[in-house]
């Protein structure tokens, strides 16, 4: 479980994010959703440790990030993997080697154990036919799936996924949102996902926290959504017609 | 608008950068299997695959010394040695040493700027950082070690070359006979000459990857950022090479 309590993170004079409370919890697909240069990403920087906030708190399990020294924040980083926005393979790596990288820098197994762990989590993204290929021959999507195999190999307690879908086409971004919400509740994670995708607030949304220009503006699960009042939530959900004919359907039936 | 006074602090501000990143480039190392893998790589990248230009460019340059020194000075009142004797001090006191680093600032400087840079704008940085790895010591000390490592051999390598150009244009060009250079080569040799090559060679390896690795490093933005850096680092890689000449010249020599 990961507890933020009264963030609050501005750059140069400028609020980015003001008094922000949330419970990411356990086990569950946490996404956190806003319009671009809402505060999302500075948020997912915030929890991770790329940022520093200058007031709040950031608690993994009662276990306050910000205050903590060097050597248990290093101990927490081995606890935690992320999936970016540009999956951030290394590109000198073959698919197995960067898959295989976190455990060769911290884990005590042997190489045949290293190599059979990097293995199990490629074919858990179904892709151990790519392990010899390397990140520039592969599809993006392909990409992200090995960006998930390599955020699990140390078996983490936190995922972090900053828009995993974006530039991948709906059918791919379907398969990568399944592939995350399986793994969460195979692994009992806490996973954080940074997302403007509709698709993933309504498939994979169990929590969800909603933030505008810097302040949360609303909070719930994939099923308050329809019935929320809240009118940046739905102008934002509901901006295309589509959607807005799910709505009333729904809100009918 | 114009601030004078930032301008003024801005270089001091980087260099208190560059002391920063060093101190953290330079702490223990996660796991050495992993830094010393790094380290056997960053050798062949950044030393052995430079072999070949420092052997080419040195070649020609001891060749042009040879004719330039015997169309230029030799006279008849001027014993025929000097010759050799020249083309030897400018290759092990300068050109083997100083001005072939200068062309290393410009090859392994700009790759490593690029490289780096490119990893801190497509986020792998971050990745190594959010796994606990110190990605300024993983990323640079290799560099900064390997190029150390095989800075001497260059430096071998660069007055072999250029003494072997110099006897081609006696041997091919028939500027002089070979004897008469080989006897200028041999004259009043100093062995500390070598070493003094070696020495700066170092201090000029430590600039060039440290420099090259804080400009790459510290990239924000995207393409052209790392473009920038790339440019700034052989700029400023070369800069520091020529006054770190000028007074570790001073020091071995003086």
């Amino acid at each position: 479980m990961i507890q933020i309590k009264s963030l609050h993170k501005s750059f140069d004079g400028r609020t980015v994010l003001d008094d922000i409370n949330f419970t990411f919890n356990n086990g569950k697909t946490n996404l956190i959703i806003g319009q671009s240069g809402s505060g999302k990403t500075v948020l997912m920087k915030c929890l991770v440790g790329l940022l520093t906030p200058e007031e709040g708190e950031v608690l993994y399990d009662n276990r306050n990030f910000i205050t903590m020294g060097k050597k248990e924040k290093k101990t927490l980083r081995r606890e935690m993997g992320m999936i970016f926005q540009s999956a951030a393979l290394f590109d000198s790596l073959s698919v197995l080697e960067n898959v295989m990288f976190p455990l060769d820098m911290f884990s005590s197994m042997t190489n045949r154990e290293r190599v059979k762990r990097a293995q199990f989590c490629l074919d858990r993204v179904n892709l151990i036919d790519a392990q010899n290929k390397y990140p520039g021959e592969i599809s993006g999507g392909m990409q992200k799936r090995v960006a998930i195999a390599r955020a699990i190999a140390l078996q983490p307690q936190y995922l972090f996924c900053d828009e995993p879908n974006s530039g991948l086409d709906p059918k791919t971004s379907l398969v990568i949102d399944e592939l995350i919400h399986d793994i969460t509740t195979e692994y009992n994670m806490t996973t954080v996902i940074n997302t403007h995708d509709m698709n993933s607030v309504l498939g994979i949304g169990d929590s969800i926290l909603f933030i505008c220009k810097g302040h949360k503006e609303w909070e719930g699960t994939k099923d308050d959504v329809f019935g929320a009042t809240n009118k940046r939530l739905t102008d934002f959900i509901f901006a295309s017609d589509l959607l807005q004919e799910i709505k009333t359907e729904k809100n009918k039936g | 608008m114009f601030k004078p006074i930032a301008f003024l602090f801005r270089p001091i501000a980087k260099f208190g950068a560059y002391l920063l990143l060093m101190a953290k480039v330079l702490s223990r190392p996660e796991r050495f299997r992993m830094y010393f893998k790094q380290y056997v790589s960053e050798m062949v990248k950044l030393g052995y695959d430079s072999i070949g230009i420092v052997l080419l460019i040195s070649f020609f340059i001891g060749a042009v010394i040879c004719i330039q020194i015997k169309l230029n000075i030799q006279s008849p009142w001027m014993p025929r040695m000097v010759v050799g004797y020249t083309t030897r001090e400018i290759m092990l006191l300068e050109f083997s040493s100083s001005i072939m680093c200068l062309i290393l600032a410009g090859k392994v400087g700009s790759n490593i700027a690029s490289e780096i840079g490119t990893m801190r704008v497509t986020q792998q940085i971050d990745a190594l950082d959010i796994m606990g790895v110190n990605s300024a010591a993983y990323l640079i000390l290799p560099k900064i070690l390997g190029l150390m490592t095989m800075i001497p051999l260059l430096v071998v390598f660069s007055i072999g070359a250029g003494i072997f150009g110099a006897f081609c244009t006696a041997w091919i060009g028939g500027v002089m006979t070979a004897s008469d250079l080989e006897y200028g080569l041999q004259y009043n040799f100093v062995e500390w000459y070598i070493w003094c090559g070696f020495i700066k060679s170092l201090f000029f390896a430590f600039i060039i990857a440290s420099v090259s690795a804080y400009f790459g490093y510290t990239v924000e933005g995207g393409s052209i950022a790392v473009g920038k850096a790339s440019t700034d680092s052989v700029v400023s890689s070369s800069v520091l090479i020529l006054f770190s000449d000028l007074i570790l010249t001073q020091l071995l020599m003086g």
